[in-house]
């Protein structure tokens, strides 16, 4: 297969395919909207290469995500399949794609406003809420309020909103 | 996943062993991670000090799982949950980093179960003993006040593996702070009730706040070729971030950390540690041929 297209090529369908693989918790994500999928590449000996770079260290979705990752390269005809992990630049929620924004929306989560800015130095102490208070996906009112921080996975906070009452998840600023 | 009913998915048949991430080899935290070692730095040492923070995450992530199914509320459950995932995230890649720096070759899993305690490099306060909600959560904030501060100043370490897990690290433990200041000020400037617990959660804490500012032999050494950080300089922040919480909180700010000698980062351990290990090993020890 290698041999017979353009390396040019080759590439451009390691990537599409592995850009189209979903998150297992996100499911109406790819990789490429979560902005996971860094690089790939084809070694030398004609071994597809792919980065991706986990959302929070223990994010268990990651192993799952390599997996699938590897599967769905070999299913576009690349025999060889090497799963990478890059650790640097570290993920933020910038990386979410206005795509992938638009998609949490329309399934009713709210996506991540700015991820929080890290000028150098010591990391400023909050003693006051300063987070920004996210719109309710369902009905955009501004009326919402915090439940937990923390949701049923790391990269999720719980909110009510006040004017039709739903509850519904926010993709944490991080 | 398909079907209505969630455990469908789970019995169908599948021509591959895509839905199991866990024993497909797939696992390894640092796979694919460029993990060779900076001219200048020893292995040995930084083998040690990744221990070290390692072992510091492994165990305080295996004390807050004691809160799953037993806290207060279900939003604290779920948080202490998340706060134990994420630093269980970064022993997995601290331990890896480990095995590869020492030339052993040993895989997280490794170091994670078969060391016995005094092979332990973390601090005492993150074996200490879990306490009520209010010493769970002073424990909460001055642990993560302290790793924040390592690991803003790590973020520069000349190993680049190192480096990047704690770039990654401060966005998680900025959350952990988070979390845990807004349950000391809640608890510190409540009720006459949870102020009086949460002050003697912070008096029981700090007798075991010195040894995190003690600065172990390796960590001087790697922290002069530039890979580690010497957690004698971050005593000062740390003080100034727990004082300016704990008096917003209305709680006692003790002027200085105690006195203390390096323990832990030695191996020398309470009697907290050895049956925490027991728990976490049990399994990996009785069936040394399971895969996960």
């Amino acid at each position: 297969m290698v041999a017979t297209v353009s390396r040019t090529e080759a590439r451009r369908r390691v990537w599409t395919a592995a850009a189209a693989v979903t998150d297992p918790e996100l499911p109406m994500l790819t990789l490429a909207d979560l902005g996971i999928l860094r690089e790939v590449d084809l070694a030398q000996d004609g071994t597809a290469q792919v980065w991706i770079t986990p959302t929070y260290s223990g994010c268990p979705a990651l192993a799952e995500m390599r997996v699938d990752v590897d599967t769905a390269v070999r299913a576009a005809g690349f025999e060889h399949v090497r799963v990478r992990t890059t650790l640097s630049p570290p993920w933020t929620t910038d990386w979410i794609t206005e795509e992938g924004r638009r998609k949490l929306t329309e399934n009713g989560i709210s996506p991540p406003g700015g991820a929080p800015q890290r000028p150098a130095g010591p990391v400023p102490l909050t003693l006051l809420p300063t987070r920004t208070v996210p719109r309710c996906p369902l009905c955009e009112s501004a009326e919402t309020e915090e439940l937990s921080r923390f949701g049923a996975t790391s990269c999720k906070s719980l909110h009510r909103c006040r004017s039709c009452l739903e509850p519904f998840e926010h993709v944490k600023e991080i | 996943m398909s079907g209505d009913n969630i455990f469908t998915g789970l019995t169908e048949e599948h021509d591959s062993d895509s839905r199991w991430a866990f024993g497909t080899g797939f696992t390894e935290a640092l796979a694919g991670v460029d993990t060779t070692l900076p001219a200048g730095v020893d292995g040995q040492d930084l083998a040690l000090y990744c221990q070290m923070l390692g072992d510091d995450a492994l165990v305080q992530a295996q004390r807050l799982a004691h809160w799953v199914t037993d806290a207060p509320e279900l939003e604290e459950e779920v948080a202490l949950a998340n706060i134990a995932l994420d630093l269980l995230g970064q022993a997995r890649l601290l331990l890896a980093r480990a095995g590869q720096a020492d030339g052993t070759g040993r895989d997280e899993d490794a170091f994670a179960y078969h060391r016995d305690p005094e092979e332990f490099r973390n601090v005492h306060l993150t074996e200490a003993p879990r306490g009520d909600f209010a010493r769970c959560v002073a424990t909460l904030l001055v642990l993560s006040s302290w790793r924040l501060a390592l690991f803003t100043r790590l973020a520069d370490s000349k190993d680049p593996v190192l480096s990047a897990i704690a770039a990654k690290g401060v966005n998680e433990l900025a959350y952990h702070r988070e979390y845990a200041v807004s349950w000391a000020l809640r608890l510190g400037d409540g009720t006459e009730h949870s102020h009086e617990r949460m002050a003697r959660a912070v008096a029981d804490v700090w007798p075991m706040t010195g040894e995190l500012f003690a600065t172990h032999p390796v960590e001087s050494a790697l922290a002069e070729q530039g890979a580690a950080v010497d957690p004698a300089t971050v005593r000062e922040e740390v003080h100034q971030v727990l004082s300016q919480v704990l008096t917003a909180a209305t709680l006692a700010v003790p002027e200085t950390f105690p006195p203390a000698e390096i323990a832990g980062r030695e191996g020398r351990h309470t009697d907290e540690l050895a049956p925490l290990l027991e728990e976490l090993q049990r399994v990996a020890r009785e069936h040394p041929e399971a895969t996960w």
